[in-house]
């Protein structure tokens, strides 16, 4: 009889285990972070390493998260102008397209910009730490490269999200304007009182609550891959393939749950809310 | 009559590190298998042995960047391999470890580089850490790179800066990995000088990973092999020039064995 289906299935198994280990190692790395966030906040040594990454994650993010938003918002607008319009309800464009962006694509947007464009230089940057052994130096000197390292980077995916998720929102805000009423001729009053009647400060929360999450995620996944990168540079190149995409799929994931968490809460305060 | 390939006379009454049965595995091989080694105070020991036998990772082993499957480290009679990572910290500021590559922070000046272990362990003024930084240059033959990135200085520079580094906390213990792997013979001998000059000027203790036979016979109060995991010899340096035990002997004269020349022959 054929060991083969004994072997795959025990294949199976090891790699079951190993997937296990894997995020084992993720939690405890998190747990790890998370405390020196907690325990650093106001220390002005982790001020001082945190500039650098504020300005990296947000000064140098900045213009491909404006353009981001601008056309999502325009491509949002002219994707639904002609169906409204074919009910006679563009006027109500402003109402649907500010409430996906602040609420749903703004943050997804940013995070996953933020995700390829920050996180891929986190795990290059760590991973090529980690494999000229400049973490093992570090440690070595008494040194938690945790503490030195991923803190400081981690707060700024943190603090730093939630503001440019902002930034992809107005943007998205005056691309979907600029198409539904500079170009397509949506009357401006109108657009704006329905956006109005209809975005809520909860709406606008809600957005920055996501982005806080996301940030948050996508600064451990790329830290953490970065750091527990294979040698070379193959396994620098495959960790940054990773970090990218793991924090797309945990951006998604998260999405879907606070949208679930959001909504009830939203419904609870406010009650049902109709964009028409 | 065969030479001892382990002298037991060593004088262990001022041993600084005891390594206890250390074993280490990765996966299914075996790189280290239950090795039992004391160094002493004052003393520089040189680890030899071929490419995989497990040096390096003895000497990772020793400052707790690895830790053993089975055995113990101890430092100072104290065991160390069970302590937690920030527990570590005072244990390895008596330390300084010199790696293969040098391990500098690209990101960082050579200045910032060798005050980095002062800014991290002490409350020195920037006057103090300009003074010590040049001071340890000083001690590695260049002073005045203060202001330059490790990208922009050679190898051996790369490699005096990265033992600047190592020394600015005037550690008890230095461990060398590889030091002198990569220069050419007169940059080579400037790094058995300042091994050798350390030892005579601030009193360390070194532990010396090496294939390079002339550096191990320079700088070596005493001479440890590895072969396979495994210590097969561990005596004095003028041991190894008369010993006759085939598997050192390949190695100290650089020989390949016969099984790697047929290897070449049916290629």
């Amino acid at each position: 009889m054929s060991d083969a289906p004994v072997a795959a299935r025990g294949g199976r198994v090891q790699a079951l285990r190993d997937l296990l280990d894997r995020f084992g190692e993720f939690c405890i790395f998190c747990g790890h972070s998370l405390r020196w966030i907690a325990a650093d906040a106001f220390r002005r040594a982790l001020h001082r390493l945190l500039m650098p990454q504020l300005f990296e994650v947000g000064v140098q993010s900045l213009p491909v998260i404006l353009i981001t938003g601008a056309f999502v918002g325009m491509v949002l607008a002219v994707q639904a102008i002609e169906q409204f319009r074919a009910v006679g309800l563009e006027e109500r464009m402003g109402a649907v397209v500010n409430i996906s962006v602040v609420r749903e694509l703004g943050p997804v947007l940013a995070g996953i910009m933020l995700a390829g464009r920050v996180g891929g230089a986190l795990t290059a940057e760590l991973g090529t730490m980690k494999v000229t052994e400049q973490i093992d130096a570090l440690r070595a000197m008494g040194v938690d490269p945790i503490r030195y390292l991923v803190v400081p980077r981690v707060l700024a995916c943190i603090l730093l999200t939630p503001v440019l998720t902002l930034y992809a929102d107005m943007t998205g805000s005056l691309g979907g304007w600029f198409i539904s009423v500079v170009q397509r001729g949506v009357d401006s009053g109108p657009y704006w009182e329905y956006t109005q009647m209809t975005v809520d400060n909860f709406d606008l929360f809600s957005g920055v609550l996501k982005a806080f999450f996301f940030g948050g995620a996508l600064g451990l996944i790329s830290c953490f891959k970065g750091f527990y990168c294979r040698p070379g540079a193959e396994g620098v190149g495959r960790a940054c393939t990773e970090a990218f995409v793991a924090s797309f799929i945990a951006i998604l994931a998260l999405d879907y749950f606070l949208a679930e968490l959001l909504q009830t809460i939203s419904i609870r305060i406010y009650g049902f809310r109709s964009f028409l | 009559m065969r030479c001892p390939l382990v002298n037991d006379r060593h004088d262990n009454n001022g041993a600084i590190i005891e390594l206890r049965g250390v074993a280490k595995r990765f996966g299914a091989l075996t790189v280290l298998g239950g090795i039992d080694l004391t160094l002493n105070a004052g003393q520089t020991t040189v680890v030899i042995g071929e490419s995989g036998t497990g040096k390096s990772v003895l000497l990772k082993h020793i400052v707790v960047l690895l830790r053993p499957d089975a055995g113990e480290v101890l430092f100072h009679g104290r065991r160390v391999d069970n302590q937690s990572e920030s527990r570590l910290v005072d244990v390895r500021r008596r330390f300084g470890l010199l790696f293969q590559m040098g391990a500098l922070f690209d990101s960082m000046t050579i200045e910032e580089n060798v005050a980095f272990p002062l800014t991290q362990h002490t409350d020195k003024s920037p006057e103090a850490l300009r003074d010590v930084v040049a001071q340890k240059l000083r001690m590695v033959g260049l002073d005045g790179l203060q202001h330059r990135k490790p990208g922009e200085i050679s190898g051996g520079q790369r490699k005096r800066v990265a033992l600047a580094r190592a020394i600015a906390l005037n550690p008890e213990v230095v461990l060398y990995d590889e030091p002198t792997t990569g220069l050419d013979p007169v940059r080579a001998d400037v790094i058995n000088e300042l091994i050798l000059k350390l030892k005579r000027e601030l009193h360390v203790t070194g532990v010396v990973v090496t294939h390079d036979m002339t550096s191990a016979y320079k700088v070596a109060d005493r001479i440890v092999m590895l072969h396979r995991g495994e210590i097969i010899a561990d005596n004095d340096p003028d041991w190894y020039r008369r010993c006759d035990d085939a598997r050192v002997r390949r190695f100290v004269d650089g020989h390949a064995n016969r099984e790697d020349l047929e290897a070449l022959d049916q290629g």
